[in-house]
């Protein structure tokens, strides 16, 4: 039995090797795994847009390959297998249900290079990006908070998990700057992309009488929803869905990709690429804030666009203190800010936030 | 004009031949979409079908089909046997997701422990999680008179809250920084369903759905239960004349399919997924339906289903990274193949006849 095992794993392997090495010449192949379709108008419409750019800039030199709506689990480790044994030497893998099937796959493919985003588990051969949404959350909250008349917003969050978390936080300590009044109401979803589930969420806060609606799931569906409403406040996100703009969508969260995904598949051209986390914000240009229209007072959006640029300058950071926690606890003094292990897994709401984190 | 004529009796050939026509035909009208979308149709129905079987990287493939078959042909035979009594449980995805539930929360209640006790103990916890919650719709229906239907189906949502719950709360990795998801039972030796020769894919639960196979066609061949399922079916008014005790039935049909659908849940979270996550469940208990009617509800013709399904599946995603065929058109094609199957089933209890529709 073991010398069996031993026998079919020493096959399996030298199979494996020998497929990578015949497709190893010529162009490189970059491969994504995308968890929604290219055309939901939000998350995997902009990593294809990147991976669009990547073809763009490297023309005859690259090659790129790309499957959709890939589930969470072992179809997303099947799928990235094959990417490598059809000889990709560069493989994004871009939500965060992918970390460990990433990690399998990279051990069995050591020449292959891994990126995965939003993660946190890295390896020789796998790297991690994100970008710091919560940067744009701030100026969506300040926004929100200066356009509310009810003083209630929505939100739709997808999942409870730091990253929604944060941007969560962020979006209330700056609606609550500019409004002490605003209350957030918080629906989880349970999704990243159901635009049923999502227009169902929206109806749901607008007749809970949010009048502005901020989502952190990828479909236009709540756009849709607040279009009906009529004099409800949304915002693009993860892709400017500007067909919604001037109004319901006065500003939106646009993830830019496109530089990253330039830059490390030229890091595999040149052997320079190195296992490392990314994580940029408006600065670097991986967050990007979508026009903020007309719909918006002129001093509102002069404030905002400040807002912004403080943030890109490094001058501001939307963590600074002084800020507490839900439960009444510090959380940072006056003048510290939170550091990015604090942030990368919030798992709190700040003070005034009503409500539990689903556990 | 041409009518369509009741045949005195069902043709066993058409039957029979249905599934392969139904194959045939969505290969033709799949090759014109595909020709429609701008690809080469031939090497597109190629890929699909052949590459993960035959092709360079068949040495990956063919263990891939057992994997995503195996959860397929598990639930879709304890399906199978209350299809064809008339009993219907649509949802299997729930009951799997409950197996999945206690499966892993026994395995991970013992965690870091190390006994050789743990995996049969999971087992027998993931047969029992997908068990208890199809006796649900069960006992209603034997008591209330409940539709099962809807009762089953409606709990597939509320195991979805569970399954949630239990990600981001008991079952969540106290070392996963906050995310949710339970620890990784990939990583816990005792409790993980590992492949039994490495690089075969054949893990426990395939041997469990070969089993499963081997167990219906006994029962519905040989033994009494499997009689009173089929004369229920065929014939609901002699069988009670028979003595069929009806509530019995609904409760052991009810029942078995949990059971498996409560082992492919347990054996996938234990092996292939290796964590309990808010998306655990992709679908295969709402895809077994398929397949238990792709096989005409025979153990045998499931089987096979399990496996082309499968292949569709794994072929499908080989086409989209391969050719660029949208995630859409492979669903279509998938989809087409149960219409083709109803539309051909349709002969096999009707017959063309060319000719004048008569005047009523």
């Amino acid at each position: 039995m073991t010398f069996m095992k031993l026998l079919a794993s020493a096959a399996l392997v030298a199979g494996m090797a020998t497929a990578a090495f015949a497709e190893s010449h010529g162009k490189t192949k970059v491969g994504f795994v995308y968890v929604g379709p290219v055309g939901d108008g939000g998350w995997t419409y902009e990593h294809n847009e990147g991976r669009l750019a990547v073809e763009e800039e490297f023309g005859d030199k690259v090659e790129t390959v790309f499957v959709e709506s890939v589930a969470e689990g072992p179809d997303s480790e099947r799928v990235m297998t094959q990417m490598a044994l059809d000889g990709a030497d560069l493989i994004f893998t871009t939500s965060f249900g992918y970390m460990d099937p990433t990690i399998n796959v990279a051990a069995k493919f050591p020449d292959v290079k891994f990126e995965h985003a939003t993660g946190y588990k890295r390896a020789d051969n796998v790297s991690t990006y994100s970008a710091r949404f919560y940067e744009g959350r701030a100026i969506q909250g300040h926004i929100a908070g200066k356009m509310t008349e009810s003083n209630i917003v929505g939100y739709i969050g997808s999942y409870p998990i730091p990253e929604v978390i944060r941007g969560i936080n962020s979006a209330f300590i700056h609606a609550r700057k500019v409004n002490p009044d605003v209350q957030f109401k918080i629906v989880w979803a349970y999704t990243w992309f159901d635009p049923a589930k999502e227009a169902d969420a929206a109806k749901v806060l607008i007749e809970q009488g949010a009048d502005v609606i901020l989502q952190h799931t990828d479909s236009t569906a709540p756009q849709a929803a607040a279009q009906e409403a009529g004099n409800v406040v949304t915002f693009g996100q993860a892709s400017d869905m500007a067909q919604f703009a001037p109004f319901p969508r006065v500003s939106s969260i646009i993830d830019d990709w496109a530089p990253y995904y330039i830059a490390r598949t030229k890091a595999v051209m040149d052997g320079t690429w190195e296992s490392k986390d990314t994580w940029d914000g408006i600065g670097a240009g991986m967050v990007g804030i979508g026009e903020i229209t007309d719909a918006v007072p002129a001093d509102v959006k002069d404030e905002a666009l400040a807002l912004k640029a403080s943030i890109a300058d490094g001058s501001y950071h939307p963590f600074t203190g002084p800020l507490k926690k839900q439960d009444g606890s510090d959380f940072l003094a006056e003048g510290e800010t939170a550091d990015d292990g604090t942030l990368a897994g919030m798992n709190f709401y700040v003070e005034g936030i009503e409500g539990d984190i689903p556990q | 004009m041409i009518t369509l004529v009741k045949r005195p009796e069902p043709s066993r050939a058409f039957s029979l031949a249905a599934p392969l026509l139904a194959v045939l035909a969505t290969m033709v009208f799949g090759g014109l979409l595909f020709a429609a979308l701008g690809k080469d149709p031939v090497l597109a129905i190629r890929t699909i079908f052949w590459e993960p079987l035959f092709g360079e990287f068949a040495f990956f493939y063919r263990p891939q089909l057992l994997i995503k078959g195996a959860p397929l042909v598990l639930i879709a035979i304890g399906l199978s046997l209350g299809f064809k009594a008339g009993i219907w449980n649509i949802g299997a995805e729930g009951q799997y997701i409950m197996g999945a539930l206690f499966g892993a929360g026994a395995g991970l209640a013992f965690y870091p422990a190390d006994s050789v006790l743990i995996f049969p103990l999971m087992v027998l916890a993931g047969a029992l999680g997908g068990w208890i919650w199809a006796m649900i719709p069960a006992v209603l229906k034997v008591k209330f008179g409940t539709n099962e239907i809807l009762v089953s189906l409606m709990l597939v949502y509320v195991a979805e809250q569970f399954l949630a719950s239990m990600s981001l709360g008991l079952l969540k990795n106290p070392e996963g920084f906050g995310f949710p998801g339970s620890r990784n039972l990939q990583q816990y030796a005792s409790a993980h369903n590992a492949e039994l020769i490495t690089g075969t894919g054949m893990h426990w639960g395939v041997v469990a759905a070969f089993v499963a196979v081997i167990f219906a066609y006994v029962l519905l061949a040989r033994h009494r239960l499997g009689f009173a399922i089929r004369v229920t079916g065929e014939a609901p008014r002699a069988a009670k004349f028979s003595g069929v005790d009806p509530a019995r039935l609904v409760l052991f049909c009810l029942g078995t399919s949990g059971l498996l659908a409560g082992l492919a849940g347990m054996f996938e979270v234990a092996g292939p997924s290796g964590q309990v996550t808010i998306d655990f469940n992709v679908g295969y208990g709402f895809t077994a339906i398929i397949v238990a009617f792709l096989g005409r509800l025979h153990p045998v013709g499931i089987l096979l289903a399990g496996g082309l399904m499968a292949l569709t599946y794994i072929g499908g995603d080989i086409a989209q990274s391969k050719l660029g065929l949208p995630a859409a058109a492979i669903q279509v094609f998938q989809g087409m193949l149960l219409f083709f199957l109803l539309a051909f089933d349709l002969f096999t209890n009707y017959r063309l006849r060319p000719g004048r529709a008569e005047v009523v």
